[in-house]
């Protein structure tokens, strides 16, 4: 059984290694299908919205790495 | 088979540098495991691990397209989301001075002498020195396969571009692992990571948007846009971090 936990934790490792940012990720493309299906009127901002909100959650997932180093 | 380029081109060199960073990885450990313990079992264990690549390329690939579109672009541009802010993160706070390199050359070093410290085996199969070379190149090449898979899978024929991307990558790589014959430490190996973080994030905020049946303005052509925006985003980024901690700031030379 050893080896299929080795083989779930690499494979997982692969996509998550800050579980904050993964977490921030998966919940932002959770967000934007729902509030995106709901209000047709932000058609031709929808790719806009998707990428900003990525865009903020890496800055800020980065900025408070840097942060948290600088504490130490 | 129609080759659309403004997708081939990018899937190929993300492909390409991908899979070259990993590679460059895998050939550090491999060329410790040959040196210390014997070239014969080090290129053997690599050998196998290439060939059970090569079968799970051949089997993913293919499935993959059975599956509507929107549904693989949505899943796969999710997980190729996950994988290249991954790295792109990881790019910025190395370029920032947060976290430290990776040194192949220190890597060849510790490997070298771990590998030293277990019993040799003289004349017969050397276990060790097999399952070193399988398993780097199998963790290594299980990222290059996810990577080819996922960019050949968002679009018709783009499995083949994204192959041959990697294919490039591990010629290369193996090429110049014959030549120079030491570990390749002087490749700016975070530059390449952060340029692969910056196109596979931007491949996958584009097919996520087209599985959630976005719009994008220009189409395709929003791909550059969204590779040009991640671009800005990760230098606001390091020099964020770098603002941040100013005490920690290291000159970046040579990757």
């Amino acid at each position: 059984m050893a080896w299929v936990k080795t083989t779930f934790s690499e494979l997982v490792s692969l996509f998550v290694e800050d579980g904050s940012l993964a977490v921030a990720i998966l919940a932002w493309l959770g967000l934007t299908a729902v509030v995106l299906a709901r209000f047709e009127s932000l058609s031709p901002w929808r790719g806009m919205v998707l990428f900003v909100g990525l865009a903020a959650i890496l800055v800020e997932n980065t900025w408070r790495r840097a942060r948290a180093d600088r504490g130490k | 088979m129609r080759v659309d380029w403004l997708h081939a081109g990018p899937t190929m060199l993300a492909a390409f540098l991908a899979s070259f960073v990993e590679f460059v990885e895998a050939l550090t450990v491999v060329l410790a495991v040959g040196t210390v313990r014997g070239w014969r079992d080090a290129l053997a264990g690599s050998g196998a691990a290439l060939v059970a690549l090569l079968v799970v390329i051949a089997v993913l690939g293919p499935a993959l397209t059975l599956i509507p579109l929107e549904s693989v672009q949505l899943v796969v541009g999710g997980l190729l989301l996950l994988f290249g802010m991954r790295w792109l993160r990881k790019a910025i706070l190395r370029a920032a001075g947060i976290i430290a390199l990776h040194d192949e050359a220190k890597a060849f070093a510790k490997e070298s002498a771990e590998l030293r410290g277990l019993h040799i085996v003289h004349g017969g199969w050397d276990k060790v020195a097999f399952a070193a070379s399988f398993k780097i190149t199998m963790l290594e090449g299980i990222e290059v396969v996810f990577i080819v898979v996922a960019m050949g899978a968002g679009g018709a024929g783009l499995l083949l571009p994204a192959s041959l991307g990697a294919l490039a990558a591990l010629a290369l790589v193996v090429a110049l692992g014959v030549l120079v014959h030491r570990p390749l430490a002087t490749i700016p190996e975070n530059r390449l990571k952060f340029v692969v973080g910056v196109l596979l994030s931007a491949f996958g905020t584009f097919w996520v948007g087209e599985g959630l049946g976005i719009e994008w303005p220009g189409e395709d052509w929003s791909i550059l846009g969204l590779i040009a925006g991640f671009l800005g985003v990760a230098w606001i980024a390091v020099a964020l971090c770098r603002r941040a901690t100013p005490s920690k700031t290291m000159t970046i030379s040579g990757s």
